[in-house]
């Protein structure tokens, strides 16, 4: 188990407000990470910063076994290095099938010529029909993504994910909406995920973090405020008083 | 003799009042140099007539320049008007008048020389006319044209002058006309350094007038007062051509000179021994000239040493026409501090004719920051609505021919009707696109097709006037550089007047706060009880009414054509964009970024107002790369993305 | 591979057979051929349509396919026209100048050639020299690289520039209005070399062929504006097919996301807009020989504006619908606007299509955009769905 990313003193702000204030978390691979913290606490603005998405305004993100830097490199360079991301909000691309929405995802040259011109790919339909049958989508694969359901909309989004073979996936609320067996069937999507890669989970549901039985970190304006198991952390006396507010 | 004659005439005409009020005898005492004058001559009778200060004398001035004095076969000067055969005469003197046949009178008509010379008497007689209208003429002819003869009469008639402006004037004018001709050169060389202040046309005009030079050619340097000596080695081929033209070397011959010495020489098909197939090659073609010079058929060529030799033994200088040194020094002097002043004087006109272009562009592009900050919305349509209004404030014209009050109807008139039109529009079309963006740009562009046709249809393709009222068709005229119209100045103060209300309307009222929340986070505000349909639509209204009152404005001093909207309507993209969505000081400043930009440009290259176009296009597309969010931009989350 | 990707995409085929048919049908009836249905102004105005249609698809791939509402593309359609009638007007006035010149007693030098040229060209501007820009308008085979690569290299930079600062949607659609119009200031000037707002004409004089009549001449050129739309489709069909077209279509939904997937969304988009450009430098190329005249008027922002409502009359998204639109819209605008369409009298008003066709346009336009997003194409989607309820 080695540090796969590494967040030190980050600090952001909009507009006089601080999102994220002197952050630091250190992410091993393998491992499944549980990030829970109130509303406001800078959960998916954390995200935000690792993907690229948003700049900090200080602090050092250093990425795998070379400790490369992720500062300065956008959302797509930062795809490519291995952190793959699922939103709040599914969003697969409603317009097109299941297939192509998997196709679009697997790990392979990502320049336009290289789609151009290498169409047939060696081995394409077998990772496309795994990684459906992991999500339990196999028998979708021709319809439209727009026409699923939203549990089967999340579910497409991990396979995405999947496909993208990162090693570090981050994962927002991807329990939000499910029914308790399409949650089960997730949990054990991302636990399968997370014997060979890092997943971090951004998860309001405590149960379902329960389920996880991994370490937590929970966050509060902008900072870590305890990490430890979940039982360590619900016990934590200020992680009570953020919850219980006072 | 004369007086002899004189009383013959008094009787047959009939008018024994031969007494000092009279001018025809100070005539007939000139009557040989009145009849056939010459430059040499006239003065004489001239002096005698500024010497009587008759009135009539005036008037008779004024006839003998225009050729409407006649001479009667007996001597008698009349006034008159030749009509077929006959001869209507007014006498001089009494003003007595007739027909008679043409026959028996002579018209006088004095040439240039002398006409300029009665004229010149004619101004002293003026400079103290007491019609006061007179008096201005007379100063006014002198400082369109001045000669030394009339410095005299005109600082004479400084002093007796009773109209304080006038005066002055007259004062101003002298100094000019002393800078040229004043007899003592130190008169002239501090008339001359009272000119490094003033900024005017006219005393530029008298400094250049004094520095007229004229350039020249010769063997040496010659006597007078050389302004420079001119380098022309840079270019042999003008400096022999000057060369030519003043006789002072033999020209050379030209390609057409050479092709026809060729085409005269054809001798059997062959030309200097060449085949004529063979000359479209310049070479063999100078080769055939060569041939031809040997032999003596043509002219030679002028060799580049010949010619280098021949502009080497020359001088070539620029002479100035006056020939005191110290007077032209003065005048190079005070002509450069002039040019200074007169330059800052372009910048601060430049300054300002930016700054109320930029009010209007402030004018044409505020609705549409409103209703793009608002609601997202890019209404292409803008630019009709800015038509609409213009055409508008025709109308009321038509109804109401008052131009003030007219105009002050049209303003009210047009918001309500481009307000109507822009709730009407968002009514119909945009609420239903509020998810599309893109499509609204198209709907909208649509609904400019339709407007724009409709207005052609009902006004016609000719451009209509929309006038102004007398008190802002004037310029503020700071002094000959720097002048502003008024209109421009009214549109200042309108763009200064919107600005406040915008601001008081979204900072200070319930409308602007429901709007800003609406802004924020529309699902939030409409949970607040904020009705977002009626927000969207007054918005709408309002950006469109701020449309419409842009259009009379800028109708006021542009045409009012169907196609005026699409003039604007890119200028005002540029300046919602460059200033930054949803905010009025960025809207400020992107119409003072592309309203300054603009005549920056213009100041580099003011001939082309079409490449100084081009150029701010491509200077706000590289800006947007700088600043893709505009000068003011809203950061972080409010921003969306 | 071909073969595969027609069989997989069903339209293509039956597009270019309804080409090779309308092709075939306008060649019997056209003059050329000895039949009289076909007038050459008509059999012009034809081949000028599909030319439309070759630019119009372009747009719907840039736009349709990809969410860039370019409001340029039509500017890239003239500078196409710009370039080859560059080249056109040059090596015509040269065989006028040459011809007029050899009657003289001497044979001209080629500086004398050059100079005559050069004033019989830019005379209007007052003018003889040669601008830089018309270094290589005596060569067809650079006249014609430049129709592709003028296009091409312009939409390269301006498209770099803007999807590199992240410029999206309606901002992104301003920018590109705002280059049109800075393009069509630039042409306007006398200054830049390109006779300003007098253009450049004459150019349906097909150096070399002035043996051969307009009306072969006009079937030559609908011929080719007819192979350059069949060919111009492929290749569009092609890109857009597959996963290269799955991207393309998931950066116009969602640009963020495809980032997130890895994706150099920049790329793609520079690829697309870049190519387009190029293929509407060779529609114009090919239009403007047969419209014999190009003034800068053609690439003013509107004429762009228009091509988006062909594409969007038509519908977007789906390249026979842009084919349709352009067809449908150009055809009717010349057919109303020429004076053919008789006027309705409503006695007290006599409505005029010259000056009603416009206001027709607008509100059509209006209606589609409101009612149909799908446009004319959206009515096959219709077919399909009766065959699937009779089955």
């Amino acid at each position: 188990m080695s540090t796969l990313l590494e967040v030190s003193g980050v600090s952001v702000s909009f507009d006089g407000f601080r999102a994220i204030n002197n952050l630091s978390i250190q992410i091993a691979e393998p491992e499944m990470r549980a990030v829970i913290g109130p509303n406001g606490a800078g959960k998916t603005t954390f995200m935000d910063i690792v993907t690229g998405k948003t700049r900090p305004d200080e602090g050092r993100i250093t990425w795998g076994d070379r400790s490369i830097s992720l500062i300065g490199m956008n959302e797509s360079q930062i795809a490519q290095e291995g952190i793959g991301r699922k939103f709040q909000k599914p969003t697969v691309f409603e317009a097109q099938t299941v297939r192509e929405n998997i196709v679009m995802a697997l790990k392979n040259p990502r320049g336009p010529f290289d789609l151009l011109f290498k169409r047939r790919m060696s081995g394409l339909e077998d990772r496309v029909r795994g990684i459906s049958d992991e999500i339990g989508l196999t028998d979708a694969l021709d319809q439209t993504s727009g026409a699923l359901s939203h549990g089967q909309k999340q579910w497409l989004e991990i396979g995405m994910l999947l496909a993208q073979d990162p090693r570090l996936l981050l994962v927002d609320e991807p329990a939000a909406g499910m029914t308790p067996a399409e949650r089960e069937h997730t949990t054990d999507l991302l636990v399968r995920a997370a014997k060979t890669r890092a997943v971090v989970v951004v998860e309001h549901d405590m149960e379902f973090v329960r389920r996880l039985n991994c370490k937590v970190t929970c966050l509060h304006q902008g900072s870590v405020l305890a990490e430890g198991s979940l039982d360590h952390v619900t016990k934590n006396q200020d992680v009570i008083d953020v919850y219980l507010g006072r | 003799m004369h007086r002899l004659l004189i009383a013959c005439v008094m009787l047959f005409i009939g008018i024994c009042t031969a007494n000092a009020q009279s001018l025809q005898p100070i005539l007939q005492e000139h009557a040989e140099e009145i009849a056939k004058p010459s430059r040499r001559t006239v003065s004489v009778a001239l002096d005698a007539l500024v010497a009587s200060a008759l009135p009539q004398a005036t008037e008779f001035l004024e006839e003998w320049t225009d050729k409407g004095v006649w001479q009667r076969d007996d001597g008698v000067f009349v006034l008159g008007a030749e009509d077929g055969d006959t001869l209507a005469w007014r006498d001089i003197d009494t003003g007595q008048t007739g027909d008679s046949p043409k026959d028996g009178f002579t018209q006088l008509k004095p040439n240039g020389g002398v006409r300029r010379l009665i004229g010149t008497a004619l101004v002293q007689f003026q400079l103290s006319d007491p019609n006061i209208t007179s008096r201005e003429n007379a100063v006014a002819a002198i400082a369109r044209r001045s000669e030394a003869a009339q410095l005299a009469p005109l600082l004479a008639s400084i002093e007796g002058e009773t109209d304080e402006a006038l005066k002055a004037r007259k004062i101003q004018v002298a100094n000019y006309v002393s800078a040229r001709f004043a007899p003592e050169t130190a008169d002239r060389i501090s008339a001359i350094e009272s000119l490094a202040t003033d900024t005017s046309v006219e005393a530029r005009a008298v400094l250049n007038q004094i520095l007229t030079k004229s350039s020249g050619v010769a063997l040496s340097l010659p006597e007078g007062n050389i302004a420079t000596i001119r380098d022309l080695s840079a270019d042999t081929q003008a400096a022999y051509a000057e060369l030519v033209e003043a006789d002072l070397a033999p020209s050379a011959p030209s390609p057409r000179d050479i092709r026809q010495a060729l085409e005269d020489n054809i001798d059997g098909g062959r030309i200097g021994g060449l085949p004529i197939a063979q000359l479209s090659d310049p070479a063999q073609r100078a080769v055939a000239y060569a041939a031809l010079a040997q032999s003596g058929l043509a002219p030679p060529l002028i060799t580049t040493e010949q010619i280098e030799a021949a502009v080497g033994n020359h001088v070539f200088y620029e002479i100035y026409a006056e020939d005191d040194p110290e007077v032209t020094d003065a005048a190079a002097k005070a002509l450069s501090s002039v040019q200074g002043r007169v330059g800052a004087a372009q910048f601060a006109d430049l300054t300002l004719d930016a700054l109320s272009l930029a009010s209007i562009f402030f004018l044409a592009a505020i609705g549409l920051a409103i209703t793009f900050g608002v609601m997202g919305v890019i209404n292409m349509a803008h630019g009709e609505f800015i038509m609409m209004g213009a055409y508008t404030g025709y109308v009321v014209q038509l109804f109401i021919p008052n131009y003030t009050l007219s105009i002050l109807v049209a303003l009210p008139v047009a918001f309500a009707v481009t307000f109507a039109a822009g709730v009407a529009m968002e009514r119909l079309v945009i609420r239903w696109l509020y998810d599309r963006p893109l499509e609204t740009l198209l709907a909208t562009f649509g609904i400019s097709i339709i407007l724009q046709q409709l207005a052609k249809n009902i006004f016609g393709t000719q451009a209509r006037p929309l006038t102004s009222p007398d008190w802002l068709a004037g310029a503020w005229v700071l002094n000959d550089v720097i002048q502003i119209s008024y209109i421009r100045i009214a549109i200042f103060g309108l763009a200064l007047i919107f600005l406040c209300l915008i601001l008081y309307i979204l900072k200070r009222t319930r409308l602007g706060l429901e709007v800003r929340a609406v802004t924020q986070n529309p699902g939030m505000a409409s949970s607040m009880g904020i009705n977002p349909d009626r927000i969207n639509m007054l918005t709408f209204g309002l950006g469109s009414g701020i449309a419409g009152i842009a259009g009379v404005a800028i109708g006021l001093y542009a045409k009012v054509t169907s196609e005026m909207g699409a003039d604007y309507i890119v200028q005002s993209f540029m300046t919602v964009v460059v200033g930054g969505v949803g905010n009025v000081w960025g809207t400020l400043a992107g119409a003072a970024l592309v309203g300054f930009g603009q005549k920056g440009i213009e100041w580099f290259n003011p001939s082309n107002t079409l490449a100084a176009q081009t150029y701010m296009i491509l200077f706000v597309i590289l800006f947007i790369q700088f600043r893709p969010k505009g000068i003011v931009a809203l950061k972080g989350r409010a921003a969306g993305d | 591979m071909n073969n595969s990707f027609i069989s997989r995409n069903p339209s293509v085929m039956w597009f270019l057979l309804c080409l090779a048919v309308f092709t075939f049908a306008v060649t019997l009836l056209s003059e050329a051929s000895g039949a009289t249905f076909i007038s050459t102004s008509f059999l012009k105005t034809l081949g000028k349509t599909l030319c439309l249609c070759l630019v119009a698809v372009a747009m719907d791939v840039v736009w349709g396919y990809c969410g860039i509402l370019s409001l340029g593309h039509f500017a890239f359609f003239g500078i196409g026209g710009y370039a080859i009638g560059m080249w056109l007007m040059y090596e015509r006035t040269r065989e006028i100048v040459e011809t007029s010149m050899s009657a003289n007693v001497l044979p001209p030098t080629p500086d004398e050639i050059t100079t005559a040229i050069g004033s019989q060209i830019f005379g209007v501007v007052g003018g003889s020299e040669f601008p830089a820009i018309w270094a290589f308008s005596h060569s067809l085979t650079l006249q014609l690289l430049a129709v592709v690569l003028v296009p091409g290299l312009l939409a390269l930079v301006f498209g770099w520039l803007a999807f590199r600062s992240r410029v999206t949607g309606v901002y992104l659609s301003i920018l590109t209005q705002a280059m049109t119009l800075a393009l069509s200031l630039y042409f306007f000037q006398n200054d830049t070399g390109l006779r300003g707002n007098n253009g450049l004409s004459g150019l349906q004089n097909i150096p070399g062929l002035s043996d051969v009549s307009q009306a072969t001449l006009s079937l030559w050129f609908f011929w080719a504006s007819a192979v350059a739309l069949g060919l111009g489709y492929v290749l569009f069909a092609w890109i857009t097919a597959g996963k290269l077209g799955s991207v393309i279509r998931a950066v116009r939904d969602n640009e963020a996301r495809v980032r997130f997937l890895g994706y150099h969304v920049e790329s793609y988009k520079l690829f697309v807009f870049t190519i387009t450009a190029m293929v509407a430098g060779i529609a114009g190329a090919l239009y403007y020989p047969q419209a014999g005249i190009i003034n800068p008027a053609e690439i003013t922002p509107i004429a762009s504006i228009y091509l988006a409502v062909w594409v969007a009359i038509g519908g977007r998204g789906r390249l026979y619908g842009a084919v349709l639109g352009a067809a449908a819209v150009s055809l009717m605008s010349s057919w109303f606007t020429g004076g053919s369409a008789q006027d309705i009298n409503l006695g007290f008003y006599v409505v005029k299509w010259t000056d009603w066709w416009l206001v027709l346009l607008g509100a059509t336009f209006v209606a589609v955009t409101l009612f149909f997003p799908k446009g004319i194409g959206g009515l096959f989607d219709l077919l399909p769905r009766k065959k699937g309820e009779n089955a």
